[in-house]
C-alpha cells in the first residue's frame, strides 16, 4: 500500500511560507520559525492568516502535495490544484453514473449501509464497556433495522429517509456514551455549530473531508460530483459521500475519546457573541495532533485484508471505488468498522 | 493517427496488458523508485552533440516515428557504421540486466521498424545496453520478432480504443517488480470477492 506521508498544519497566525531549494520554511517576521524537507510531506493544512508564495504553490503541486486553507475556525475556504491529472475516462464514467440513478443508488446504498453498519458496531462496542444501557441496546436493534431498510429502499429519496432516522437515532444517544457530564449534547446542530461536542464534530469532519477530497483526486476522480450528495457548487458532493463512512468508526470515536479522556475542556471552547461555539487555539491544536496520532494507527482492511494506517483509509476506498467504476469489481466495498 | 502510441507503452504491453492499461489507458502514473530512475538514466543518454569515432557515427535521443503503425519515441543511441557500406544500428540502455523475456528486445524492435520506415532502409539488428551487468546484447530482428511487435501494437491500440483495463497478470512474480503495484493492487482485484463482502455488510 501506499506510504501515509506526514500532513503539517499552520495554526500559527501572521505566518508565511516560502521554498527554499527542497525544503519548506516558515517564517513569521523575519524569524524562521521552522524548516521541513518536502520528502516525506503529503499535505499541508493552513488555518487563518497564513500565507503563501506562489512559487511553493507552484512546487508543491508539482510534487503532489496538497496546500489547502481554511479559515482560523477550521472551515474551508481553498485549495490549490495543480494541472489535473490525466484520466479522462475514468471521470466521463463517473459523470455518466452520477446522471444514472440507478448506477449512483447502486453506490449511494453501499456507502450508507456502511454509515448505519459503522455506526452500530460503535454503539454495540460502547455498550460492552457501559453494562447494561437499555437506550443504548435499543438503538442498536434499531440500527439493525435501519441496515436492513437500506437493503431494500428504491428511491434516493427513501434512501436519504432511512439515513436521517439512522443517524437521529445514533445522535439521540450519543450523550449516554459521553462519560463525563461537562457536556452537553442535544443533537446534531452545524453551521454554525452552538455547543462544544457539535464544534468539534464539524471539525474532524471538515479535516476528513480534506483528506477524501485529495485521496479522490489521488486516482483521478472528482471529489466535486457524488452519487448521494448531488452537485452544489463548491461543495464536493464525492468527499461528502466516502465521508459517511468513516464519521462513525473514524471521526466520532476520536471525538469521544478526545472528550472522555479530558483532553480537551470546556476552556479549550468560546462561545461568541452570536451563539457559535469554536475551538480555541490550544484546543484546536490539541485535535490537530490526536487527529495526526490516529492517522498512524493500523487496522486491517476488511476488503483489501491488508494492513493499513488509519490516514490511508480515504485512499484505500478511492481506489476501490475508481476500480469498481472502471469495471474491476461487481460491487464497491465500503469500509466497516470490525 | 489521433491515437498515436510511445514505443515505450510496447514494452509496457508485453510485460503485462494491464499495466499497459493503468499507464496509458488510466494514466495513473506511479512516479516511484524505478521510473526516477529511469529518468536519470536517461537524461545522462540524452543531450551531447553527435560524435564519430573510426567508422561509426553516434547520435543521441533520436526522435522517431511510423505513420504505418501509428508510433512515436525516442531512441537513446543510434549508429551509423559506414565501414562497411551503410547500416544503422538501434541501441537501447536499460538498467537492469538481460531478461529471459523479450520486453526489451520487443521495444528495440519497434525502434528498428520506425527508423526503416524513416529512412527507407534494412534493418538487421540492433543492440540493448545493460547498465548492471555492463553487457552489449545483440538483437536480430528476426520475422517472429517483427510479427509479434506489430502483434502487440494492434492489441494495445484496441486496448485504448476501447477503454478497457484487464485483469492482473497471472505472473505473480511480475507483480513484485511491478512499478504499479501499489496502484494495481492485484491481490485484491485478482479475484472480485465483491459481491460476498456486500453480503456480509448487510447481515448485521
Ligand atoms: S502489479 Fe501485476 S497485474 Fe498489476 S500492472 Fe503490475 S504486473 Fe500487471
Amino acid at each position: 500500500m501506499k506510504k501515509l506521508l506526514n500532513t503539517l498544519y499552520i495554526t500559527r497566525q501572521e505566518t508565511y511560507l516560502h521554498k527554499e531549494r527542497e525544503t519548506i520554511v516558515i517564517k513569521q517576521k523575519d524569524e524562521k520559525l521552522g524548516q521541513f524537507p518536502s520528502l516525506a510531506l503529503g499535505n499541508i493544512l493552513c488555518f487563518g492568516r497564513v500565507s503563501v508564495s506562489p512559487f511553493l504553490m507552484g512546487y508543491l503541486s508539482e510534487k503532489g502535495i496538497g496546500l489547502s486553507f481554511f479559515t482560523e475556525y477550521g472551515r474551508f475556504l481553498a485549495r490549490v490544484q495543480g494541472p489535473e491529472s490525466g484520466n479522462v475516462l475514468l471521470r466521463r464514467s463517473q459523470y455518466r453514473w452520477a446522471d444514472d440513478p440507478d448506477k449512483s443508488m447502486l453506490v449511494a446504498r453501499l456507502m450508507i449501509a456502511a454509515k448505519v453498519a459503522n455506526s452500530r458496531t460503535v454503539i454495540q462496542r460502547d455498550l460492552r464497556n457501559h453494562g447494561n444501557n437499555p437506550e443504548l441496546k435499543q438503538a442498536v436493534d434499531k440500527l439493525a433495522a435501519s441496515l436492513r431498510s437500506v437493503q431494500q429502499v428504491k428511491t434516493a429519496d427513501s434512501l436519504m429517509g432511512v439515513e436521517g432516522d439512522a443517524a437521529n437515532c445514533y445522535f439521540s444517544v450519543l450523550q449516554q456514551r459521553l462519560r463525563k457530564d461537562h457536556f452537553q449534547f442535544n443533537g446534531r446542530v452545524r453551521r454554525p455549530p452552538t455547543d462544544s461536542v457539535n464544534a468539534l464534530l464539524s471539525f474532524i469532519y471538515s479535516m476528513i473531508t480534506q483528506d477524501c477530497v485529495a485521496a479522490l483526486q489521488g486516482v483521478g476522480l472528482d471529489p466535486y460530483v457524488g452519487f448521494l450528495h448531488r452537485d452544489r457548487p463548491g461543495r464536493p458532493g464525492l468527499a461528502l459521500d466516502l465521508l459517511e463512512e468513516f464519521r462513525a468508526g473514524w471521526a466520532d470515536r476520536l471525538v469521544l475519546s478526545l472528550l472522555n479522556r479530558q483532553q480537551l475542556k470546556s476552556k479549550d471552547f468560546v462561545t461568541e457573541a452570536s451563539g457559535a461555539v469554536r475551538l480555541t487555539d490550544d484546543g484546536r491544536k490539541t485535535v490537530l495532533v490526536a487527529f495526526q496520532e490516529r492517522k498512524q494507527e493500523e487496522l486491517i482492511h476488511p476488503y483489501l485484508q491488508e494492513k493499513i494506517p488509519i490516514g490511508l483509509l480515504p485512499h484505500c476506498q478511492a481506489m476501490l471505488l475508481a476500480r469498481h467504476i472502471r469495471g474491476d469489481i461487481e460491487y464497491y466495498p465500503p469500509w466497516t468498522l470490525k | 493517427m489521433d491515437d498515436t502510441l510511445n514505443i515505450s507503452a510496447i514494452q509496457h504491453y508485453a510485460y503485462c496488458p494491464r499495466q499497459f492499461a493503468l499507464i496509458h489507458v488510466e494514466q495513473a502514473w506511479d512516479d516511484n523508485r524505478f521510473t526516477a530512475e529511469g529518468l536519470l538514466l536517461h537524461r545522462r543518454v540524452d543531450g551531447g552533440e553527435p560524435e564519430q569515432r573510426g567508422h561509426i557515427r553516434y547520435e543521441r535521443a533520436v526522435l522517431l516515428k511510423s505513420e504505418r503503425l501509428g508510433l512515436i519515441g525516442k531512441m537513446d543511441l543510434l549508429e551509423i557504421d559506414t565501414s562497411a557500406g551503410y547500416r544503422l544500428i538501434p541501441v537501447e540502455y536499460k538498467r537492469g540486466r538481460s531478461k529471459t523475456q523479450d520486453w526489451d528486445r520487443l521495444q528495440l524492435c519497434a525502434q528498428a521498424l520506425c527508423l526503416e520506415e524513416m529512412r527507407h532502409v534494412d534493418i538487421e539488428e540492433g543492440a540493448i545496453w545493460y547498465w548492471e551487468t555492463r553487457r552489449r546484447e545483440e538483437v536480430r530482428f528476426h520475422s517472429s520478432l517483427r510479427a509479434r511487435t506489430e502483434a502487440i501494437i494492434v492489441n494495445a491500440r484496441n486496448l485504448i480504443r476501447n477503454g478497457t483495463t484487464p485483469p492482473p497478470t497471472e505472473d505473480r512474480k511480475r507483480c513484485k517488480a511491478c512499478s504499479l503495484y501499489e496502484l494495481c493492487q492485484p491481490d485484491a482485484l485478482r479475484q472480485d470477492h465483491s459481491a460476498a463482502y456486500i453480503r456480509d455488510l448487510f447481515k448485521p
